[in-house]
């Protein structure tokens, strides 16, 4: 039977009402689909937050230094000299010389901290707010490998020829094609001389029972785990792997769950110093110089009989910055072994300029002949660097690192 | 919902059934706000907890997966923190309980004849927010370090052997949780117990009650949601706090919580999948015992 349309008013009203009832669902489901698609906006965007992204060979921007005379500088805390007034006296000579205004922040607390933050931008080659930055040898090794960072045109930074050798060829930058030392330190072992009158010779003698609750180490794992793997005849700068790695660890794990180690922090570690919390630290060199300062003179600093580890604070310029070449020019004046020996005398720490030890006996003789500061070929015999791990030892270590750290 | 515990205990008026499109207009810059700043990050976070490693990527490389073992590792790795975490913030809410409701009692009930007493141990209670957090926990880290006064005392008294320590400990830690929530405590306390009504506790007295039976039958009941609103303020955040027991303040590697475990995967791992997987855990656990607890002790029950 064929159908016929109804003709019935009722049935007709009927048949009205459920197709508005049915356009109200539709309107309800494309409601909930205009939710659906806000959600998915949502979802998008967090993908485009998120993703990696291919990888694809960064160029570096603009260089506008020409016409923009300005340098924004990010590096790590009392790294700059600084008078009462809480200004820099070597930058504010730098300014006027070059008529470049520098933005200098003390943005730099920690290398993985401030990786995390800017790592993103690093990746796309865009800006990071900082043209110019100081960070640890092995995270600019990072950057190196990852092409993150424009190479310097050493025409540009004359000064390059005061460069010491001993900085000149680090495994991931031969050359010094793309990064340039600031300042650099050693990680040691160091002491209350009143609490620990006899004094400290090797990292085994923080392992004391003595010392039971007062050792302090560094949160920096290439410290830590560098001097006590030094301290079991590891030689951290050549061929070395995983046994060696979890010799140490061993070695770390049994001090922190036995309670020798009482903490083990990044800057914070001067705190408990002071407190006395600790009595005895692996350290930075540089740091106790300057606790003594305004402390009092109680503390020693010693590099352990087995070596300790050498390490550089290292300027690059990131693939988004637009000041490269007023990047270089600041380089280019820290390098003037009379400024470094100014900048030396106060942070303290050791650098890699040569002439500034000539500049600096100018300054202060007794400075001049610190090995700390001015480290001579014996001392630096000493010392090593943590040979650059790939990025999967850097991962697996780090860690194991932190799981002692968190107690997991 | 969790969210009643705090609204107040009048009648709800019914709505007026008129739709307002006036209205829907001015919640819209709230929804954009929730949806912008947390709708899409929490989305984010679900999608991060289920990236996987790039293959031979370089540290801190992870791609779009879904690889739920990220949830299972996390939890092997650091349920004790999970269970740390909850437990050190219970013991801490209820010390910050026990500690604020004799004040919020003082302030709002026995002061109440003294405006300007009262006004001025309100002030009291807040001044503390006028330092940064930061600094007051530091401030008890050298208060309480190995050559300061208190651990002197209490090995002069012997109740801390000789070789002991408080900071690096869980008591530190709990201490630092209980002191620096007793403010979000004191206050939801005060603002109930303000408005308790004193004749119930007469009444109460006439009925022959003694003193204990009417705090426990009529005060408590009465401050009621105060109670919860300020157990909620405190428990949650300190469940997730992660300054009192880093390392840096009054922790120790003995004392880390589940946020130190997200800080170290985010920042020092760049280990974001792990970090989201402990994030997304630690929000739906806070959620399922807040839903137990606002069931359990809800106020529809007690008016």
């Amino acid at each position: 039977m064929a159908l016929k349309p109804p003709t019935d008013p009722m049935i007709l009203q009927a048949i009205r009402h459920s197709q508005a009832l049915q356009r109200a669902r539709a309107l309800s489901l494309s409601r909930r689909g205009f939710l659906g698609a806000a959600g998915f906006g949502a979802t998008a965007l967090a993908l485009a937050a998120c993703s990696t992204g291919d990888k694809k060979e960064l160029t570096p921007a603009k260089d506008v230094s020409a016409t923009e005379k300005t340098l924004v500088w990010d590096n790590w805390p009392a790294y700059m000299d600084e008078d009462d007034d809480g200004n820099y006296p070597t930058l504010i000579g730098f300014q006027d010389e070059s008529g470049i205004e520098v933005t200098y922040n003390v943005a730099v607390d920690d290398n993985n901290t401030y990786y995390a933050k800017v790592k993103d931008q690093l990746a796309l080659g865009q800006d990071i707010g900082a043209d110019t930055v100081c960070l640890t040898d092995w995270m600019v090794a990072r950057l190196v490998r990852n092409g993150y960072v424009q190479s310097l045109d050493h025409a540009n930074i004359p000064n390059i020829a005061n460069l010491s050798d001993s900085f000149a060829n680090p495994d991931f930058d031969k050359g010094r094609q793309l990064s340039l030392p600031w300042q650099g330190g050693f990680a040691g072992i160091c002491w209350n001389k009143e609490k620990v009158p006899n004094g400290l010779a090797s990292v085994d003698d923080l392992w004391d029972t003595a010392l039971k609750g007062r050792v302090g180490v560094l949160s920096e794992m290439r410290d830590t785990m560098g001097l006590i793997m030094l301290s079991q005849g590891t030689d951290i700068t050549g061929e070395w792997g995983d046994d060696e790695y979890a010799n140490a660890m061993d070695a770390f794990t049994e001090q922190v769950e036995n309670g020798q180690i009482r903490n083990i922090k990044g800057n914070g570690y001067l705190n408990d110093l002071q407190s006395e919390d600790t009595y005895a630290a692996i350290c930075w060199s540089g740091d106790i110089t300057s606790l003594n300062a305004t402390a009092g003179d109680k503390w020693e600093f010693a590099i352990p009989d087995a070596g300790g580890t050498l390490w550089n604070d290292t300027f690059v310029v990131p693939m988004g910055s637009a000041h490269k070449a007023n990047a270089e020019a600041v380089m280019n004046y820290y390098y003037e072994p009379e400024v470094a020996a100014e900048l030396a005398a106060w942070v303290n720490y050791v650098t890699p300029v040569n002439g500034a030890k000539e500049a600096m006996d100018a300054i202060d003789p007794e400075l001049a002949s610190n090995q700390l500061i001015f480290p001579d070929e014996s001392t630096l015999e000493t010392v090593h660097v943590f040979r650059t791990l790939t990025p999967q030892e850097e991962n697996d270590y780090q860690a194991q690192f932190q799981k002692v750290l968190l107690g997991s | 919902m969790a969210f009643t515990a705090f609204a107040s205990q009048a009648t709800v008026e019914q709505a007026p059934r008129k739709r307002s499109w006036i209205a829907l207009v001015l919640l819209l810059p709230g929804i954009a706000y929730l949806v912008l700043f947390f709708l899409a990050p929490l989305i984010s976070l679900i999608i991060t907890s289920f990236q996987q490693p790039v293959l031979d990527g370089d540290i801190g490389e992870y791609t779009a997966g879904f690889q739920w073992q990220n949830y299972t590792d996390a939890l092997g790795e650091y349920w004790p923190l999970v269970l740390r975490s909850f437990g050190f913030a219970l013991i801490a809410t209820v010390l910050a309980l026990a500690v604020s409701y004799p004040i919020a009692y003082f302030i709002g009930v026995k002061a109440r004849r003294f405006p300007l007493l009262q006004s001025l141990m309100l002030t009291l209670v807040i001044a503390p927010f006028f330092i940064s957090f930061l600094l007051r926990t530091l401030a008890w880290k050298q208060i309480m370090s190995d050559e300061g006064p208190i651990v002197q005392f209490l090995k002069t008294i012997a109740i801390l052997p000789s070789d002991g320590h408080l900071t690096g400990t869980a008591f530190s830690v709990i201490f630092g949780l209980t002191y620096n929530f007793i403010p979000f405590m004191t206050l939801p306390l005060y603002a109930t117990l303000e408005r308790l009504d004193t004749r119930y506790l007469e009444a109460g007295a006439d009925l022959y009650a003694s003193p204990f039976t009417v705090f426990r039958k009529v005060t408590v009941p009465l401050s009621m949601p105060g109670i919860i609103s300020g157990t909620l303020l405190t428990f949650i955040p300190a469940a997730g706090d992660y300054i009192n027991a880093s390392r840096d303040f009054l922790g120790s590697s003995s004392t880390a919580m589940v946020g130190n475990a997200i800080e170290a995967n985010f920042l020092v791992l760049q280990n974001y999948p792990i970090a989201a997987a402990l994030s997304i855990v630690l929000m739906a656990v806070i959620l399922i015992i807040v839903g137990l607890y606002v069931r359990r002790a809800g106020t529809e029950d007690l008016v």
